[in-house]
């Protein structure tokens, strides 16, 4: 154990991790860490409360969405603020994120309207943003994908100059985000090589949140993930990623270092997906309420919560007003998702190829026709 | 005009297209310092750098994903598969990402990456070296997929790829590396989806691509030797295909024998003879006839000649359908 790095626990209790900020509130001093977010005051910390609030908000409005029939699935990422927010204070308007499906926190970080998110989960398109809005990727759902489009992008970024020229306007990083479960995919450790061998300029931001739909880490890694950077050449360091200041200290300098052009470093998130994978999941098969009571206690919500009352950063009125503006926040996520039209049928026909492909055409025009001449009607 | 082997002739539009846009990047196992295996990107290393001609750990999803993290990020990329065989791993980043990227995007951005596949057998080489997949990709929305048979339509086609917004998949006949044709680098090109009739004839349409090209022009000429004029259409293009010019062909001669290395099973052959039976059902004279390899996995070297459509092959198909 070193100083400031304590064991949030999970099955890899014994390894050390950077925490500056406990589940009790209290402040950490890690000489490495501390000074990346010694600048931020009780306002910017009630800025990085707000988020996780208002994201956990959001998160709790999707559910009952997809509940009521108004999503076909939803993906929480409840238990996960603090690292998605953490990670997103960390980057810049230039940098660019890759992010599976559940990276709710870090779109809200990134500045996408939440709402945009839940098109997808509706079932009204396969994408919904342009990415080069928020410098943010549409969601991947083929597990690990992204991070070889992360690590492709980040060579095009050095390609274009835009590394360790010393201009923080320009220098860029790319975070690739995947989770404990995607560690075991090909494709993550082939990312793992290239990114090594061309050093490119790629965080790989891996939340480890324990739980692969049913399956622990036991049945992804022997190892701990962090330690496996080394093998790839470069450095991994596993963070507490209940720990918004620790997520977002460890982020920056990660960040830092690939726009410095001094190539990748993995970060381990080391968190807990309090919800189950999806609406479609079932935890209770397969997971205890004693664990899940254990990681409780852990909320990163309730950890900032307890510093900002016992410092004095924030008064009741700050929490009630967020409710509030938490509530409002939901409200207009209800209207919208339900005032959202479905695509128009022959609309599956647009952006198949870039340039017109005659069968594309051909059944674009039959099935124009069809719905014209009645052909459904007999449904 | 000059002369060139097929293999070249993709050299020189690569260097071509190299030339022109500064973010058109070659990448692959072996294609810098060696020049390929087949030594397709030979020399473009030593003349364009390192940073444009990147020699690539081996780690076939990992080319094309990157790859179209590279579009994404303004590049064209034009990537080697090294053999067909080996392009299984990277189908994951081919079908699922690479194909619907751009429906995804819905306009807001495009995937121009270009696969170059060298593909098919007749070189006696070991297992996973000689195979024909190009079905799969053809089956998938997306993916635009090409064959060229000849010099001149490999110099064009692979300039016509790299210049495509789309991502684009071009499958070069290995054992057509060495034969040598004329090529034209100022005549204009002709349509990248477009099939062509090489040979006219009136009796019967073959309808052949890539490798099996070669085939079918020698068997018309046998055929023309017993009296049965032959017409011999090049496909060129796998998706899109141009039913229109096999149509207009198969109206003529009322026959169609499909020709190609890859096996006959949910092959091309068999969406040419779904489509052309509905298009000209009662110009058909016969029913459409395929010949192509079996269904087994590529056989050992010494026996693949037994497996691979020959001209004694397309003969026989040509006689049944003849004898309709």
């Amino acid at each position: 154990m070193v100083a400031g790095q304590s064991s949030p626990g999970g099955s890899q209790d014994a390894h050390p991790v950077v925490q500056l900020l406990t589940p009790e509130g209290e402040r950490v001093h890690d000489d490495e860490h501390s000074p990346l977010v010694a600048h931020l005051g009780a306002d910017d910390l009630r800025a990085r409360y707000r988020d996780m609030a208002l994201v956990r908000r959001f998160d709790v409005e999707a559910t009952a969405l997809q509940r009521q029939g108004e999503l076909a699935l939803w993906a929480s990422c409840s238990g996960q603020e603090a690292a998605q927010v953490g990670a997103g204070r960390a980057l810049r308007p230039q940098d660019h994120v890759f992010p599976t499906y559940r990276e709710h926190g870090l779109a809200w970080s990134r500045g996408l309207d939440p709402v945009t998110l839940l098109q997808l989960y509706r079932g009204t398109t396969h994408g919904g943003w342009d990415p080069a809005t928020a410098n943010f990727h549409l969601y991947t759902l083929v597990i690990g994908a992204q991070t070889l489009h992360a690590t492709g992008y980040a060579m095009g970024v050095q390609k274009d100059g835009a590394v360790g020229t010393g201009d923080a306007a320009r220098d860029t990083a790319v975070l690739a985000c995947f989770g404990d479960g995607a560690s075991a995919q090909g494709e993550v450790n082939e990312a793992f090589v290239w990114a090594g061998v061309f050093n490119a300029p790629v965080v790989f931001f891996c939340q480890n949140n324990q739980w692969a739909i049913s399956e622990g880490n036991e049945r992804q890694m022997r190892a701990p993930l962090y330690q496996r950077a080394a093998g790839f050449g470069f450095p991994g360091v596993r963070v507490d990623g209940n720990d918004v200041l620790a997520v977002e200290a460890v982020v920056t300098a990660a960040a830092e270092r690939a726009r410095a052009g001094e190539g990748p470093t993995l970060v381990e998130a080391f968190t807990y997906r309090m919800a189950a994978h999806t609406t479609s999941d079932d935890t209770t098969r397969y997971r205890s309420a004693a664990e899940e009571e254990v990681w409780r206690a852990r909320d990163p919500l309730a950890r900032l919560e307890a510093h900002l009352r016992a410092s004095g950063g924030a008064d009741e009125a700050f929490f009630t007003d967020l409710r509030a503006e938490g509530d409002a926040l939901a409200e207009r996520v209800r209207r919208e998702v339900r005032g959202m039209t479905d695509p128009e049928p022959t609309s599956m026909f647009d952006h198949v190829y870039a340039e017109p492909h005659p069968l594309v055409e051909e059944e674009r025009a039959w099935l124009t026709d069809w719905v014209a001449a009645g052909g459904e009607e007999g449904r | 005009m000059t002369t060139l082997t097929l293999a070249k002739a993709i050299t020189a539009g690569l260097r071509s297209a190299m030339d022109e846009d500064a973010k058109v990047l070659v990448m692959g196992e072996d294609v810098g310092r060696l020049g390929g295996v087949f030594r397709v990107t030979d020399g473009l290393q030593k003349d364009f750098g390192e940073d444009r001609v990147i020699d690539t750990p081996l780690s076939e999803a990992g080319i094309v994903g990157t790859a179209i993290g590279m579009a994404m990020r303004g590049y064209r990329p034009v990537c080697e598969i090294q053999f067909d065989g080996f392009i299984y791993p990277a189908y994951s980043e081919i079908v699922t990402q690479l194909a619907k990227m751009g429906n995804r995007l819905a306009g807001a951005g495009t995937l121009p990456v270009v696969l170059r596949v060298p593909y098919g057998g007749g070189i006696g080489a070991v297992e996973h070296h000689s195979e024909s997949p190009e079905a799969y990709f053809a089956h998938t929305a997306g993916l635009r997929v090409v064959t060229p048979s000849t010099p001149q339509d490999a110099y064009w086609m692979i300039r016509q790829a790299i210049a495509s917004p789309d991502p684009v998949m071009v499958f070069e006949p290995k054992r057509r590396y060495w034969d040598k044709g004329e090529v034209d680098t100022d005549a204009p090109a002709p349509p990248l989806h477009a099939a062509r009739v090489v040979r006219p004839g009136e009796h019967l349409t073959l309808v052949a691509y890539g490798p099996s090209v070669k085939v079918a022009l020698d068997a018309a000429e046998a055929a023309a030797a017993e009296g049965t004029s032959v017409e011999v259409v090049d496909l060129r293009t796998l998706s899109p295909v141009d039913f229109d010019t096999v149509q207009a062909s198969v109206e003529r001669t009322g026959r169609l024998v499909v020709v190609h290395e890859a096996a006959t099973f949910l092959g091309l052959g068999a969406e040419l003879a779904a489509r052309i039976t509905e298009r000209c059902f009662y110009a058909l004279e016969a029913p459409v006839l395929r010949v192509g390899g079996f269904h087994v996995p590529y056989p050992a070297a010494r026996i693949e000649e037994h497996y691979l459509p020959d001209v004694e092959r397309v003969l026989d198909a040509v006689d049944r359908s003849m004898a309709f």
